[in-house]
Formats: structure tokens, sequence, C-alpha cells
């Protein structure tokens, strides 16, 4: 059973990080821990964030549908969200949305006939510099076109997984969850993968190309003191 | 491509992105060897309100876009009122155009580590939460690590470096919602409701997480504090313009030879940003673009000299924001963009407040006539009027931000949507849009 013993022990877990008495603190990290559990958030799984929390089950549905990572409906093992906000967009992010709609046969929200992959177009991910960005349970790949989207969903499906251009190497959706609920990374290479880009980089480069550091500064510069301590 | 001027590479600052250098930076051992940690030995000698008048007089504003005083925040925190306090770090990157928080969780997050520990030290919090969006799980990823070796160090738990000091860490996920990066929809969220912004006053300064005193500072604020702790206040302020000190993040992204990051003193114009990077893309004009993310105003080419400091970017018209530039060329089209943005602020509007709801929903509606080419000479006095009744008119930023573009690019490319509207540019969409509407 998908909600069993070991899931009241991590939910357990996660509540006790919260002050006393302010456990529903808890209520996002535990549907994301549904999430990991289930897929993605079922009516046992509501009722399962209420008991532990001592919440109504209409409290919980409120919280569920306002947050865009919570599905309400069977997600596949690999989430492909492609940003179409406007600098995304323009830069052709627009096009590799549609490329990929035409090409897997589903809108947003929508999973693959086969359950392996759900499409939806993403609000800005906060990686304009490398824009137009697409991510894979939320690791990216930078400046995509249409073409090189294609070849990433096609390693999802034929199992060549693609690596990411930053982050870590792809966990399915359902570990991704796991993590999104604060427990820990169980792969090393899961918080060593993620060297910084090159656009990361940019200004950093050319200060040390150009031997530009800020001038006059002291780590012993002392504390001016006020107060008698 | 030419190399920067040298009056231009002059400005730039590498302090808070200069780790991002050394790739296992985010390891502990390595951060120590770079300095790590000094500061806050340095820091817990002192007495909080030496701190916090440090702080005060390095004159460091707010990173996440609103620039108010740091030190003037934590010094609203009472004292003494036998209540739990809490430090709250808005890591919810997600304002359009913006991309430098999440580098330096990924790539330093000991830095916001240390400046956590040093704040609530200041502000006499014994609690401190990291509220970082739930797409940047590998951000996440980064922090829950340092956190765990800071607590093996004694950075973090019981009785810090030997000085009696508590403090805890939980690093919290959000589940994509832009209007958690509001604070007081954070604060909501944070506490297991769903985001949405709560009336001020009160103030989180008094009625914050839980009821209780609360600091809610941007990534970029609370990594700032190291640095200030260990150069000084003199030091801070050699950088930047009087009343906007020290370095800023400046994120270039959009139609320049190299989009990035570049850590720049504060004043810098879109000019000098834009020969860092290289110039414009061959073959593209600049035509628009966003100070500091799509929520503050357009400027334009006659804008390239305003210093970009809050100051200077407000007499201007627009708002520092977060330093996000969105550079846009003439092959760009304002309309289109504006849309888009519309588009986003319909999505993420958590529908408390009528005027952001309703208004948003009705403008992009408007914005999708226009571009199929059935747009009229009304719908641009309609979204004028729209604009007029979201802005200043709702709980939260969320509906001033949205019409920043729209009554921006009305203001400069009004001939932009005459010539969807009188028929020069041929329709985006086509189909009939927001039919029996008129």
């Amino acid at each position: 059973m998908a909600l069993g013993e070991s899931t009241v022990e991590r939910a357990r877990e996660i509540i006790a990080r919260y002050p006393q008495g302010k456990e529903r603190s808890a209520l996002l990290p535990l549907l994301h821990l549904v999430q990991a559990e289930e897929g993605y958030i079922t009516t046992a799984g509501v009722e399962f964030c209420a008991d532990q929390l001592g919440l109504t089950k209409a409290q919980v549905g409120a919280v569920a549908t306002f947050y865009t990572m919570y599905k309400r409906r069977p997600a596949g093992d690999w989430l492909v969200s492609v940003c179409t906000n406007t600098m995304c967009n323009v830069l052709g992010g627009q096009q590799v949305y549609d490329r990929l709609s035409e090409y897997l046969g589903v809108g947003h929200e929508e999973t693959t006939a086969d359950g392996t992959i759900t499409l939806e177009h993403a609000e800005c991910l906060a990686a304009c510099d490398y824009g137009p960005v697409l991510t894979v349970n939320y690791e990216f790949f930078d400046f995509v076109t249409p073409d090189a989207a294609e070849s990433i969903v096609d390693g999802l499906r034929n199992g060549a997984l693609p690596r990411p251009s930053r982050g870590a190497r792809l966990c399915a959706l359902r570990e991704m969850s796991m993590q999104l609920a604060g427990l820990v990374e169980g792969r090393e290479a899961g918080v060593e993968d993620g060297a910084a880009g090159e656009s990361t980089l940019r200004g950093n480069r050319l200060a040390e190309e150009y031997g530009i550091s800020v001038p006059g500064y002291n780590p012993d510069t002392p504390i001016p003191s006020g107060k008698a301590t | 491509m030419t190399a920067p001027s040298k009056e231009v590479l002059a400005k730039l600052t590498p302090v808070l992105t200069k780790r991002w250098l050394s790739p296992d930076a985010w390891r502990l051992s390595v951060y120590e060897q770079l300095d790590g940690y000094a500061a806050l030995r340095k820091a817990l000698k002192a007495h909080q309100d030496d701190l916090i008048a440090l702080i005060k007089d390095s004159g460091l504003r707010g990173r996440g876009g609103a620039g108010f005083p740091t030190g003037l925040k934590w010094g609203f925190i009472p004292q003494n009122d036998g209540k739990p306090h809490y430090l709250v770090v808005n890591a919810d990157e997600g304002e359009p155009g913006t991309c430098k928080d999440l580098p330096l969780m990924m790539h330093d997050p000991h830095s916001l580590l240390e400046g956590i520990v040093i704040a609530a030290y200041a502000i006499r919090a014994h609690h401190a939460f990291v509220y970082v969006r739930g797409e940047a799980v590998h951000a996440a990823r980064r922090l829950r690590n340092a956190v765990a070796e800071a607590y093996e160090a004694g950075y973090l738990g019981k009785d810090i470096l030997g000085t009696g000091f508590d403090l805890d860490v939980v690093i919290h996920c959000g589940a994509g919602a832009y209007i958690c990066g509001e604070e007081t929809a954070l604060l909501d969220s944070l506490e297991g409701f769903r985001g949405q912004p709560r009336l001020r006053p009160p103030f989180p300064a008094t009625h914050g997480l839980y009821a209780c005193p609360t600091v809610v500072n941007n990534v970029g604020t609370i990594a700032s504090v190291p640095y200030i702790v260990l150069g000084g206040a003199a030091w801070w302020k050699s950088m930047g313009t009087e009343k906007s000190s020290g370095p800023m993040i400046y994120s270039l992204s959009g139609r320049v030879a190299n989009p990035g990051q570049y850590e720049c003193s504060m004043g810098i114009t879109l000019r000098e940003l834009i020969e860092l990077a290289g110039g414009m893309l061959p073959g593209h004009q600049l035509k628009f673009w966003t100070p500091g993310g799509s929520s503050t105003p357009l400027l334009t080419a006659d804008h390239l000299d305003v210093p970009l400091d809050f100051e200077s970017v407000a007499a201007a018209g627009s708002i520092l924001g977060t330093t996000a530039t969105q550079i846009f060329s003439d092959q760009d089209c304002p309309v289109y963009a504006t849309w888009r943005w519309l588009e986003f602020y319909h999505h993420e509007s958590c529908g408390k407040c009528t005027p952001c709801r309703e208004g948003n929903y009705w403008m992009k509606g408007i914005y999708r006539r226009i571009l199929s080419g059935a747009g009229t000479h009304e719908d641009l006095d309609t979204l004028r009027d729209t604009c007029d009744n979201i802005l200043g008119r709702s709980f939260c930023g969320l509906g001033d931000g949205a019409t920043s573009p729209v009554t921006s690019s009305l203001q400069f490319f009004e001939e932009d949507y005459l010539d969807y509207i009188e028929g020069r540019t041929a329709p985006v969409f086509t189909g009939r849009e927001l039919v029996g509407a008129h």
C-alpha cells in the first residue's frame, strides 16, 4: 500500500522540523511527499495530510489546488516544462513548446499515452541568461531548439537519459518529489553535479581576465562598538 | 567583439559572486579556505545592536526589488517582548528576467547560511527558514547539504561556536506560485496556507510568521551581510552611489552577445552593461528593456544612460526592481511581449483582490484581440482605464506590476499597437478572440 507506515514515519520526520503547535507549516512538504508516493495528489493523499495535521480535507484540498506543482492527475515519470514567458518566448521557447506538443501529441499538463512524459508550458524558470530553457523534472536544458527538444524527449523514452546542461543528472519525478518534501538526496552525484554555466560566470570571467577586484577590502576592519559589551 | 573600455571594466565589483569561480565552493571545506565563516566568528563577538548599526551604516538596501533599508528593517524588531523572533529568507525567485539568487544558492550556499546566522543573532531569532522556490529543487539540494555540513561543524544548532547562541535553519520548498515571492503571501504559504497576501499594517516586523516579529529578507540581501561584517560599512559604501550603496548583481538576458550575471557597482548604466556583455547581437538594435523584471515599467534606447540605482531609475519613471535587465531589439514586438507578460500575471494572480484577478483576465483578452487583428482604438482606452483601476487597488504589488508593461508600452510604443489595429502589422493569432466583448 502506497501510504503505509513508512509514509507516516516520513511525515513525522517532516512535521518535527517546524515549531511545536505550528505543524500546519508541514503541509506543503507533506503534499510533495504524497506526490512522491502516489505520483499525484490523490484523494487518499489529501486525507492522509488531513489526518497527519488535524485538518479537514477541504482545508488540504484548498491548498493543494492553489499550487501548480501539485498535479491533480497522474503525471509521467518525466515532467517536461518549457518556459514560454516573454524572454524565452521571443528567443524561441514558444516554437519549442509547439514542436513538442505536436511531436508528443499532448497539450499543456497532458501525459503521453504510454504514461512516460507530461508536458507543460511554464512561467519564468529564473534562467533567462540561458534562454530558451526547458526543464525535465526541474533540471535545466539550456539554449534549446525544437530539434534539441525532440532528441531530449526521445532520450527520455528510450532510456538513454539525456544529461542536463546544469544541475544533477535526472531522476524520476517521484524521487524529485521526495527531495521537494525535504527528504535528503540519496545520490552523492545529486549534490555534486552542477558546475556553473558560462552565462553565470560572465562578469567574474571579465574581472579575472582584466585583474579587477574591489580595492580597500580589509577583513579585520573593526565593528564599531556603541554598546559596552 | 571589442574589449570593454577600462572605465567600464572598473565598474565590475566581484564580491558576492566571486566564489562562484571556485567549482567546489559549495563544500564547507572549500568555503572555509575562502574566508568562509570568518565573518560569523567576528560577528558573534560583537553586540547585536552594534551589528544592526553596522548594517544601517552600510546603507544596504533589500535586493529583492523594493530596496527597503535592511538595517532599519532589523531595527524594527521589538526586543524583550517575550515572543519568538523569526528570520525568513525569500528565495522564491521568479520575477521574469531574474536569475541571480539561484546561482548564488547553487555555487555559494554557505555564504547565505553565514549571513543567516549573523542576521538571526542580530535580531535575536533562534529559528530561520529559507523559502526556496519549488522548481529550484537543485538549489534546495545544495542548501540542505550545506545546512547538514554547518550543523556538523557547529555553525548551526545549539551553542554555536561556544557562544551560547542557538539557531535552527529549515530549508522549505514552495510548490509553484509566483505570488509567494510577496513577503506576506510567502508567510501564509510557509504557515501551510494558500499563498495570498495579507493586509498591512500590521507589518511582519511585529506580526509576521505565526504572528511573531519576523524579518523577511531576500537571498542577495542576507548574502551581503558577511562581506559588510568583514570589510566594514565604509568599504561597502565605496561601491554604488550615496543612497544605493554596494555591489549589485545585474542579470542580462535577451539580445546581447553575452547574456549573464554581471556584479557591478550600483549606478552602472545599461549602455555600460551592454558594453560588458559584448554589445547587442549582430543585426539587433535596442528597442525596449526592463530595468528590474517585468513588473518594472519598460524603458527605451533613450534611457541608456540612466544610472541603474534606486533613485535614478525611479526618476526615469521606472523601478530598479531586481536589476533583471531583459533586453529586446527592433526584431521584438512590444505588444506581443506585453501580452505574454499579461498571460503570466493573469496565471499568477492569486485571486484575492478583484481588480488584479479580473483586470488581468480582461486585459490579456484584449491583447489577444489586438494581436489577432480585431482590436479597436477603444481597446487602448480600455487598457489604460483598466490599469487605472488595478494600480494601487490590490493588497500586494502583483497587480501594480502587471500594469507596468501595459502603461509603459502604450506610452512609448502606441504606434506598434495602432499598426495591429489599423492593419499594417500582420496578426499573430488567427481566429476570433474575445467574441462578443466589444
